[in-house]
């Protein structure tokens, strides 16, 4: 699109773009026409040797078990951080809604934690949930006799970064919630009301449909921020631990390139995921907005 | 002819006070010593700073070992590389098919410094040789594991001190592990570096091959045999022994088995004797001690056990005059006064036999008779091709395997020997990714 | 409200507390460890009482941490990752909108692109480049034009440039900016041009302040994802003169090895955490707008 009113310039709109395309071009497509050369490669770290061995580092990975349950692992702390942030960021923002008389008292105390990182959430939560001495596993050991250890068990280990990923992304869910409730028409809620539909009929059967566009977006936003950004959160709890029971794709390709110096499947693994990425935007677009009820 | 003669002298009266009012010249070491290693570490630097002013050695934390080997790795790509890096011991194949090094053997040589090289601790050494036994890197900082127990618990339980020379056995530990369970301990016995200590020093103790090819000294080619019975027959007593709490596992960071030894949870503490410094500052109400390893009853002559910790690799492309302070460095930091200092301040190996004996003459192991424990351990007897070390390629995701596929084991997924199998095959399939890359 | 429901009012305020109290909560507990003297930090359960350690903790939490510096690395860096993406944003959707011009559609598409490679996808490539040498793409893009045999070589490992420039490169800014400039009323550009207003003036004297509120969100989102990167300062920095404060925190976290000191990690991690959630608060109006304004 542009604008039916424009200014005519040889050399201003080029050179008002350059900026924008050289840092595109040196920090997102080079590094990945690169990354793309070395995952047909294996290479030592110290660049002295390389050979192109064709496909060999995407037939191994994904021959191997482990990446794909690594897959397995990705998607599942992805859907689980989304789950628990968004249905959280609901029941709040649902709530903030009715209370009308502090509903902005109420967003300052619930928003600041969108500003944490998510490195320090994991500190928090690592302090809080710690086997031997986190106050919550405390608590759950005694009252409700969880046998919490996050150092052996996988699933309490997953659990364990589900939480510090999703508390941080509470306020964020609940900011857009807010946002979503305030542009329903008060008089459709009214005359649900005056046909004697109580409150929690309303929520279902009026509120919740027209959210939907934002729970589809808010569902593809917390995907998105657990597969990226909570690179952090695993790296300060679980380091992929135990049992390899938290890598996720993001943190394995770090240990496999950083610490393992296997350069040759780091860099297929990330062209995998940029595979990945793009087939989710995909279906995004292609198949999920179908079925999603727009406010217009 | 005469004319010049003059020239030359007078040009050499020109460079000389030049030369010795120019600025040392600078080397520079990043390493991976946190805190008060640290400060040890940079009291050491301006001890040779100090000593002499033709060099000026300039010491940088670049963060924990995997960061600095990366660090070293993206500057030597970017030809801006310090002289020393230090690496941790699994980096030692990586680092050495580098291309990158200039064999510290080789660098003595050419400085023409003379090193007795039998005056050091041989097991230390052997980590760190090619397989014609040249050295190609200096041991900085060596470590053994060693079990420290807790005393207090110990009488509780009816349990008579250790012996600091002779090792007990395996079953012998089972039996004490008991007591202390059953004397109301929350657990018998944590480790530390579950792969270094339980299957890495188990074998090196026991003589059984960790890898073919002479642990992998003797080609790239090698494969991982921990799959073997005896490896396996430990890892399932370790596992009978969690089950009624004699063996508690105590995750690998944040968590740690230390915190469980030092919450007094358990009696006893299998890790590095760099661990002693640590347990000294943090251990205020309880007395605890130090032990050799355990061994089979079976082993009636048990082995050394092998080292952990860091060399100091040499990179190339500097200046030779440059290369002549490094070596009068690392000449430096192995003289008795440094080792002394490193050996005390940090529970570190001294690595010359000529600083231990120093020690011994000094009164010190009188004194401190458990900072000799790990030392005793190691020397106990002369290295095996087998005992000597390991030499793996990708040896960091070897070990990280070994540690996934033993927390497997811990929380009753796989059976013991099935996770050494499937230890095995995938460490195997890193060796040949490996050695793939290499030739 | 619609009518009076007494019952689901106290449920309302209710679950609303609670919802501020579990979202509140992990920062609480922390502020308590904060205070606390080591010895209290250490039992287990830890006591729920404010101690009287705070500045003692906070003191030693900023000698022991550097955090002086590393709070200061932290704010370059996010104020540099601010004001390079607004700038380079800001021109390059001014150059789409309000040019016509033979590569206009090609330079969108290559921006539009970027969003879909995430840093931490090319991470080992782009670290790659970095560390050894920036300037690579320009080298080769001369040497391949030219027979000028061109060598630069700059590497930005442990410098700001280093921890700004290679994330300033954004497609959601610049899309909000296009987005923003596509409803500006077309006859303001005509009578610019009538008074007979230069391209930059234009931009300078009516775009830049119409677009103020839109600057301000973008300012409050992009400041917290500067302050809060992980990986990227992780990677590129190995200084500890350099490392940013969320990075650095990582240091005081007691490991396996170390002496408990949890009052004193928690007491940093409190320092860490404060100046990105001053910002969001203070600018509260501007964050809420700049969250829900990058969904369009």
């Amino acid at each position: 699109m542009i604008k039916r009113s424009i200014f005519k310039s040889r050399g201003l709109p080029y050179l008002l773009i350059l900026p924008q395309i050289l840092v595109t071009v040196t920090f997102f497509y080079w590094p990945a026409i690169k990354g793309l050369l070395q995952s047909f490669m294996v290479t030592d770290p110290f660049g002295n040797r390389s050979k192109f061995v064709w496909f060999d580092n995407f037939v191994e990975l994904l021959l191997d078990p482990l990446y794909l349950k690594s897959v397995g692992i990705t998607l599942m702390f992805s859907f689980g951080t989304a789950f628990v942030s968004i249905s959280l960021g609901l029941i709040i923002a649902a709530m903030a809604n009715r209370a009308l008389k502090f509903k902005w008292t109420m967003r300052t105390m619930l928003i600041w934690p969108y500003a944490v990182a998510p490195a320090i959430s994991g500190v928090l939560w690592l302090f809080l949930l710690h086997p031997s001495f986190g106050i919550v596993s405390i608590f759950m050991k005694k009252y409700f006799q969880v046998d919490w250890n996050p150092v052996l068990d996988g699933g309490d280990a997953m659990t364990m970064i589900i939480m510090a990923s999703a508390w941080k992304e509470i306020s964020y869910n609940f900011v857009f919630f807010v946002a979503g409730m305030q542009a329903i028409p008060k008089s459709l809620i009214e005359a649900a009301a005056l046909d004697g539909a109580g409150p929690f009929t309303r929520f279902f059967r009026i509120t919740l449909p027209l959210l939907s566009p934002t729970l589809f977006f808010l569902m593809v936003m917390n995907i998105i921020y657990a597969f990226f950004e909570t690179f952090g959160i695993i790296h300060v709890i679980t380091q992929g631990g135990p049992g390899g029971s938290t890598n996720t794709l993001v943190y394995k390709i770090y240990q496999d390139g950083f610490v393992g110096l296997n350069l040759g499947s780091s860099a297929a693994q990330s062209v995998l995921l940029m595979f990945l990425i793009i087939g989710i935007t995909v279906i995004q677009f292609k198949y999920v907005e179908k079925k999603v009820q727009y406010t217009g | 002819m005469k004319k010049l003669l003059i020239a030359v002298a007078l040009l050499a009266f020109i460079v000389m006070p030049a030369a010795s009012s120019a600025k040392p010249v600078k080397i520079y070491w990043w390493h991976a010593m946190r805190s008060a290693r640290g400060e040890v570490a940079n009291t050491m630097i301006k001890a040779f700073n100090d000593s002499q002013s033709e060099y000026e050695v300039v010491g940088a934390f670049k963060g924990n070992y995997d960061e600095t080997i990366n660090a070293g790795v993206a500057a030597f790509r970017a030809r801006k590389q310090p002289h020393i890096l230090q690496a941790f011991e699994v980096g030692t194949q990586t680092m050495m098919l580098s291309g990158a090094i200039y064999p510290v053997f080789k660098l003595m040589k050419d400085a023409k410094i003379d090193v007795n090289w039998d005056d050091y601790l041989q097991p230390v050494l052997s980590y760190y040789m090619n397989k014609d036994g040249k050295l190609l890197s200096m041991p900085f900082n060596s470590s053994t594991p060693v079990m420290y127990y807790n005393k207090d618990l110990f009488k509780k339980a009816g349990v008579k001190p250790l012996s600091k020379t002779k090792a007990i056995t395996w079953d012998e530990l089972g039996v004490i592990t008991g007591k202390l369970v059953k004397s109301g301990a929350k657990g018998g016995m944590v480790t530390a570096w579950q792969s270094w200590t339980q299957v890495e020093n188990y074998s090196a103790i026991h003589n059984i091959p960790f890898a073919t090819k002479s642990n992998g000294y003797e080609g790239l080619d090698c494969n991982l045999t921990i799959n073997n019975k005896m490896v396996v027959n430990h890892i399932s007593r370790l596992m009978n022994w969690s089950k009624n709490k004699r063996f508690v596992y105590g995750g690998q960071k944040y968590q740690g088995p230390k915190a469980e030894f030092l919450a007094q949870n358990v009696g006893v503490y299998i890790d590095s004797i760099s661990g002693i410094a640590k347990l000294k500052k943090a251990v205020k109400d309880f007395s605890w001690d130090v032990a050799p390893l355990p061994v089979e009853a079976s082993m009636k002559v048990p082995q050394n056990s092998i080292i952990g910790g860091a060399s100091l690799w040499v990179l190339k492309g500097h200046k030779k005059k440059e290369y002549k302070g490094v070596a009068k460095f690392l000449k430096f930091l192995s003289n008795n006064e440094m080792q002394i200092y490193w050996h005390k301040e940090t529970g570190y190996f001294p690595i010359t036999i000529n600083a231990y004996k120093q020690l011994k003459k000094d009164g010190y192991y009188k004194k401190n008779p458990l900072q000799e424990v790990g030392i005793k351990q190691l020397m106990r007897q002369k290295p095996t091709k087998i005992s000597r070390g390991l030499r793996l390629g990708y040896f960091i995701q070897i070990r990280n395997i070994i540690n996934e596929e033993l927390e497997l084991v811990w929380n009753g997924k796989k059976t013991p020997q099935a996770a050494m199998d499937t230890a095995v095959a995938r460490s195997n399939k890193e060796l040949r990714k490996f050695e793939r890359t290499y030739n | 409200m619609v009518e009076r429901t007494p019952i689901l009012d106290f449920l309302t305020y209710f679950f609303l507390i609670l919802g501020v109290v579990i979202v509140g909560f992990p920062v609480l507990y922390t502020i308590i460890a904060a205070t606390l003297p080591l010895e209290d930090v250490s039992k287990v359960p830890m006591p729920f009482m404010f101690g009287d350690q705070f500045l003692v903790n906070i003191k030693a939490a900023w000698e022991k941490g550097n955090l002086g510096t590393q709070i200061l690395n932290s704010f370059i860096m996010a104020t540099g990752i601010t004001i390079g993406k607004i700038t380079v944003s800001l021109l390059g959707a001014f150059s789409i909108v309000y040019f016509d011009y033979k590569f206009r559609v090609i330079a969108f598409i290559s921006v539009f692109c970027t969003l879909m490679l995430p840093v931490e996808v090319r991470i080992l490539p782009t670290y790659e480049m970095a560390a050894v040498n920036f300037l690579e793409p320009v080298n080769y893009l001369v040497n391949l034009f030219s027979n000028v045999e061109l060598e630069l070589e700059w590497n930005l490992l442990d410098s700001y440039t280093g921890l700004i420039l290679p994330l300033i490169a954004s497609a959601t800014c610049t899309f909000l900016f296009r987005q923003f400039f596509l409803t500006v009323p077309e006859e303001l550009c005509e009578a610019a041009k009538m008074d007979g207003a230069s391209p930059m003036t234009f931009l300078r004297k009516i775009l830049i302040p119409l677009s103020k509120t839109n600057i301000a969100a973008l300012v409050v989102i992009e400041f917290v994802y500067g302050y809060n990167q992980y990986l990227w300062p992780l990677l590129i920095t190995t200084n500890p003169k350099m490392i940013t404060a969320v990075i650095g925190l990582q240091n005081l976290i007691p490991q396996a090895d170390d002496i408990p000191e949890w009052n004193i990690a928690l007491a940093a991690a409190l320092l860490v955490m404060l100046p990105p959630i001053l910002v969001v608060l203070f600018m509260q109006r501007w964050f809420i707008k700049g969250l829900v304004d990058a969904e369009k």
